[in-house]
């Protein structure tokens, strides 16, 4: 009897994460179908830009220059038992722009901002803003939704462009500032290894999969969250935790077919 | 009568809202069954009743955001739920609610508030605009909050911008989803007289939701009585005041016993606690 039970309930649990997924897909089409009365009005986007990607700023930026004076020292520990401090440059700027930069960018942004949209729209469903609007015949798709997500899509490889920046003058900072490694080696070599197609414009991809990603998944969490504080609260963990699970793992995806062979 | 036949349909055309035999379910549950009302243009009618009975279900049916599962709503001629998004957001655009607490746009001034459907639904210039919202404020006594968000405002102010925000577009349908939940007994009457005084300036016609009995007998012309999901009652005020069914009675009057016990219904309380009888 409690076999049968199990069965059914991992059969009810996979039916309702497809028939969610299904909902996500619909509502991620729509989205893109609504788009265009936001691109004419592009305050509507402009505003949003202003509150996620503006206002993420200062954490990313923050945090970005910690992570390249971690890789920065190191990088230099383990570069220097091989005589290659000189590498230093290189392996700070190829671990940000590759990796560290996208993934862990998209990782603040989905606790920063991703979070933030998850309740505010929830909390507009919960005090009938949602259903106001659409009682004013104005469709929250088009309204509410299509600016945050554009916002989203824009400000995510920009964001992982400056947490990048930022991560190389950490390692700068630490390795040639404070250890005192060749300030000429530091940069011609990163210079002379960073490809722009390879490398960085496979991070600007990585970042753009990530914010789009990101931001449907808070976007579609916060529209469909049931109305009620705790059901705002869950949703917002929700976001945060499936938005980090689905970077770390398209992580991998977009890694192997980028740079397998390389 | 031939007089009889004549006044149904005079009453008829002159009815903007028209709700026959209208039937609704969620799942298997009813929530209103065989729902009748007609609301001539231009009066202010009541549907009063429970929290639970179904007024706001009837009132999304208005609004086109359900569908009846038998009957229909007609509005201004129209059967609601026949109509295709285009149909129903062109007749949304004729309609306006408003929600039980207000539902501003936390995100925007009270100005912005206001002005949200004029800037959406029509290419007027932003002077006009500008005037046009100062004077739905004005008429709700608001105009020195326009530069204010919705947080700073009191409950009784947030409903007043709501109520200005609303009529922005002069509608001809105003229907209002509990207006005087939780406001103290001031903004009540100033919000109850504004009903009243805008519906009769605008030329429109308004339907009141809500179980606030005193204040609603105040202004309205007609009341609906509900009670799980069907009309029980109706009529005009002062018949309402004077009826003596008794569940019209317990309600008009705050009993705590009569038709609807005080006591939701469970097993037996000296069984529950234990008591040996």
């Amino acid at each position: 009897m409690s076999a049968t039970k199990t069965i059914s309930m991992i059969g009810h649990r996979v039916i309702n994460a497809v028939w969610r997924i299904g909902m996500a897909s619909r509502f991620f089409v729509l989205t893109l179908l609504y788009s265009g009365s936001s691109f004419r009005r592009m305050h509507l986007i402009v505003k949003e830009l202003f509150s996620t990607g503006v206002m993420s700023l200062i954490i990313i930026i923050v945090a970005g220059l910690f992570v390249g004076m971690v890789l920065g020292l190191q990088g230099y520990e383990t570069l220097q038992r091989y005589g290659s401090e000189s590498a230093l440059g290189v392996m700070v700027a190829l671990g940000l722009v590759r990796e560290l930069g996208p993934v862990v960018a998209a990782l603040l942004f989905a606790s920063r901002a991703g979070s933030a949209m998850t309740a505010e729209i929830g909390l507009m469903k919960a005090t009938e803003q949602i259903s106001a609007m659409e009682m004013m015949a104005v469709n929250p798709i088009a309204r509410i939704v299509a600016p945050r997500f554009w916002a989203g899509v824009i400000s995510m490889p920009l964001l992982a462009a400056m947490f990048s920046t930022a991560g190389i003058f950490g390692g700068y900072f630490v390795g040639v500032v404070q250890i005192g490694v060749d300030e000429g080696s530091f940069w011609s070599q990163m210079q002379a290894a960073v490809d722009f197609r390879d490398d960085i414009m496979n991070g600007v991809i990585k970042s753009f999969v990530f914010g789009t990603v990101v931001t449907l998944i808070a976007l579609f969490e916060g529209y469909d969250a049931p109305p009620t504080a705790e059901g705002v609260s869950g949703a917002t963990t929700r976001t945060v935790v499936t938005s980090s699970l689905a970077i770390l793992m398209l992580d991998f995806v977009l890694t192997a077919i980028m740079f397998r062979g390389n | 009568m031939r007089t009889v036949v004549y006044w149904d349909s005079i009453l008829s055309a002159s009815a903007l809202v028209e709700i026959r035999d209208l039937n609704f379910a969620y799942d298997k549950r009813p929530v209103l069954e065989g729902i009748n009302m007609t609301i001539p243009r231009g009066s202010l009618t009541a549907i009063m009743g429970l929290s639970g009975c179904g007024k706001t279900t009837l009132l999304r049916h208005m609004g086109g955001s359900l569908r009846p599962t038998g009957g229909y709503v007609k509005v201004a001629g129209q059967v609601i739920h026949e109509l295709g998004q285009e149909g129903l957001y062109a007749m949304r655009r004729k309609m306006g609610m408003l929600f039980q607490f207000g539902a501003l746009y936390t995100d925007m001034s009270v100005y912005d508030n206001v002005a949200f459907q004029m800037r959406e639904h029509t290419n007027l210039p932003e002077e006009i605009i500008h005037d046009l919202v100062l004077m739905k404020l004005h008429s709700v006594g608001l105009r020195g909050t326009n530069d204010l968000m919705p947080s700073e405002l009191s409950g009784g102010m947030s409903r007043r911008v709501a109520l200005a925000r609303t009529v922005a577009l002069d509608p001809m349908l105003i229907m209002y989803d509990e207006p005087f939940a939780g406001l103290d007994p001031i903004s009540m009457t100033v919000v109850g007289d504004l009903i009243r005084r805008l519906n009769d300036a605008l030329g429109a016609t308004s339907i009141v939701v809500t179980h606030d009995v005193q204040e609603s007998l105040k202004i309205v012309d007609y009341v609906y009585f509900m009670a799980d999901g069907v009309v029980i009652a109706e009529g005009t005020p002062e018949a309402i005041r004077a009826s003596d069914e008794d569940f019209v009675r317990q309600f008009v009057h705050g009993e705590i016993d009569g038709p609807l016990p005080f006591h939701y219904p469970g097993r037996d309380y000296r069984q529950d606690v234990g008591l040996q009888v």
